[in-house]
């Protein structure tokens, strides 16, 4: 199938701006899905408010555009009803840790079967530019304008610590990896997180001067590391890249068939 | 009867009750006083016939999971009360918008805030009515008594699959706890109302958001073989988020519609002694059980006093009230807040001067003694 059979071509041009990561990470995961060769009625995307959140409306899937920071919640009640349906979930950097955080790190606790994946442009792009809590120390925003005092997250060590069974991280630029990555994410079987680097042109580099679109993509390059990497070891303020976590956990859906066994087990014998 | 369907149990057990007979296939909830007996014995009964039961991290995510399960084709519940219900309210106005179908029950307790969580209140009527944000139309019905809850359940499920829409079930903290008989009825009794699914065949465009001429829209199970788009934002027909002007007054009017020009099949209520009724009291949930005892004591010493039981609470059923009060000298509305149904029968009378309310505030539940002291007020018989 060609990638381009998965999209809704009726609903474009997308809303994204010139320059903006989020189409890479589509395309990405796009090519992901067209290698595990999946039905389009076997997958369900359910994405939440913000600019990442669009791209459940362009895929030709069973899509679910939720509320904002909910889409996880939402989720779970899909994939307990059906777990025979894959789910995969986008979410911003916004929508997944700030208002969505405790949804998070509950669905990674519970280890149930969904593929979330954290777009981080380190900014609320739809809104015009606000701190979001990936935005970090130091930086510039439309609500800091004095400077951001708040400190960031580390998605992958947030995700690790609530219990994921799968986290990795990977950026627009290494798109080849980014595809092999959310593929492995999909395979897995428990809740999986996968954090995209993904460059806002418009607000993060327009307000921190970094730069456009091809300027943020080369700082990604420069800026990050394979895991465990000899230039981590001589320069510890690289981003790694790759999968941190990948382990086999009882997944919840498993779990609640074994409670199901459990319960028809107290009923009396007809 | 058979021995085993006849059961001595609290209204909180009578919903769980008529909810399995109903179909539930999905429960999420998050436990909160006076509700969480529904949680409890719907995780050890949901199971038992294959049924999923979650207890979520909060009432937001609770909301949300009924609704994608619901989007699958499971019939769905939640349970909860007032801090609860107010987190639900941006989840619950979701369903509204993309019209799943889904049943929410509030025990009501005393507000606001944390209020007084172990006692008795109605101060949520007008909460479950405009608690989300934005202009819409809600189904919410209640009930006095556990034959009444259970029916009210089992109608709360087919009204919300019949007009796709989530359905309130706004009961309180007496009848969730009291504790009474419950026949329950047999297997066919009542009607149950099934999915409407539609009947487009794979490979031909479906239409999710496109009403039948009859206004119902015909779902399709996320899983199967028609793949749409589902969202909060206005959308057109196919789901797709929209902003022109005519789809989005085409739509609000759809949501508001579909449930106001069917006042006459959602509303349902009681009543007792109303032809000659010269006082007629109308209430609603535990309170018009001490409503009904003072017509009953008062009828047997010849006193023409009537009740109007309602258990449709939204939409309002103004048509109603207006017809069965309009030969009362008195209406006085019973019930547990500072006059929340009392304003809208006020509405709905041709003389709204006779429209008094007897009523608690404190967290006691209003006894029969509470009503009579009133009634000798409004009569002029002094305190």
């Amino acid at each position: 199938m060609a990638v381009k059979d998965y999209i809704r071509e009726r609903f474009f041009p997308h809303i994204w701006c010139p320059g903006c990561g989020h189409g890479i990470v589509m395309n990405s995961l796009l090519r992901a899905l067209d290698d595990l060769g999946m039905s389009k009625n076997e997958i369900v995307m359910v994405s939440g408010i913000g600019c990442s959140a669009r791209i459940s409306g362009y895929l030709d899937f069973h899509t679910l555009h939720t509320l904002h920071g909910r889409a996880l919640a939402f989720a779970t009640g899909v994939k307990m009803s059906r777990p025979e349906l894959n789910l995969i979930v986008p979410m911003g950097d916004g929508d997944a840790l700030a208002i969505g955080g405790n949804h998070f790190i509950h669905a990674a606790r519970r280890n149930i079967d969904l593929t979330a994946i954290v777009m981080n442009n380190r900014i609320y792009g739809m809104t015009g530019g606000q701190y979001s809590p990936l935005s970090g120390y130091g930086t510039m925003a439309t609500t800091a304008p004095y400077t951001n005092i708040d400190h960031a997250f580390d998605t992958v060590e947030l995700a690790t610590a609530a219990g994921a069974s799968f986290v990795a991280r990977s950026t627009t630029y290494h798109v080849q990896q980014l595809t092999k990555i959310i593929n492995q994410a999909i395979l897995h079987e428990g809740f999986s997180v996968v954090e995209v680097l993904t460059q806002c042109p418009t607000y993060f580099g327009r307000k921190n001067r970094v730069g456009g679109a091809v300027e943020m993509m080369e700082a990604y390059k420069k800026n990050t590391t394979s895991i465990g990497s000899k230039a981590k070891k001589e320069n510890p303020d690289l981003i790694e890249r790759g999968i941190f976590v990948q382990k086999e956990l009882p997944e919840y859906c498993d779990e609640y068939d074994k409670v199901i066994e459990r319960a028809k087990a107290t009923l009396p014998k007809e | 009867m058979k021995k085993e369907n006849i059961k001595f149990i609290q209204g909180n057990e009578a919903c769980v009750e008529g909810a399995l007979y109903a179909g539930l296939d999905f429960f999420a909830g998050y436990p909160i006083t006076p509700s969480t007996e529904i949680a409890e014995l719907l995780s050890y009964r949901l199971p038992q016939k294959g049924g999923k039961f979650i207890q979520m991290e909060d009432e937001i995510a609770s909301m949300c999971a009924i609704i994608g399960a619901s989007l699958t084709g499971s019939k769905v519940m939640t349970a909860t009360s007032g801090p609860g219900f107010s987190l639900m309210q941006e989840a619950l106005g979701y369903a509204v918008m993309a019209e799943i179908p889904c049943v929410v029950v509030d025990v009501q307790r005393g507000g606001p805030s944390t209020g007084i969580p172990t006692h008795v209140s109605q101060g949520d009527v007008n909460q479950a009515r405009w608690g989300t944000h934005g202009d819409h139309a809600i189904v919410t019905i209640t009930a006095s008594n556990h034959q009444d809850v259970f029916k009210t359940t089992v109608d709360a499920f087919n009204i919300s699959e019949t007009y796709r829409t989530p359905v309130i079930l706004l009961y309180d903290e007496v009848v969730g706890h009291m504790r009474e008989r419950l026949v329950v009825p047999k297997k066919g009794e009542l009607p149950l109302v099934q999915r409407l699914r539609t009947s487009v065949k794979e490979g031909v465009d479906y239409h999710p958001y496109l009403p039948r001429e009859d206004g119902r829209l015909p779902m399709s199970d996320f899983g199967a073989v028609h793949r749409y788009n589902v969202t909060g934002l206005f959308h057109d027909m196919w789901g797709f988020p929209s902003d022109n002007p005519d789809i989005v007054h085409g739509l609000l009017r759809h949501l508001v519609d579909k449930i106001q020009n069917n006042v006459n099949e959602i509303t349902r209520y009681r009543e007792y002694h109303l032809k000659d009724a010269d006082i007629v009291l109308v209430s609603y949930g535990s309170s018009a059980r001490s409503a009904n005892h003072v017509v009953v004591s008062r009828r047997s010493r010849g006193e023409k006093l009537g009740i109007l039981e309602l258990q449709t609470l939204w939409p309002f059923p103004y048509d109603l009230i207006r017809e069965k009060c309009a030969n009362a000298k008195y209406v006085v509305v019973v019930e547990m807040n500072m006059g929340q149904i009392m304003e809208e029968v006020r509405k709905a009378v041709d003389r709204p001067e006779k429209v008094f309310l007897a009523n608690r505030i404190d967290g006691s539940f209003i006894t029969p003694t509470d009503i009579r002291s009133i009634l000798r007020l409004i009569q002029g018989k002094g305190v």
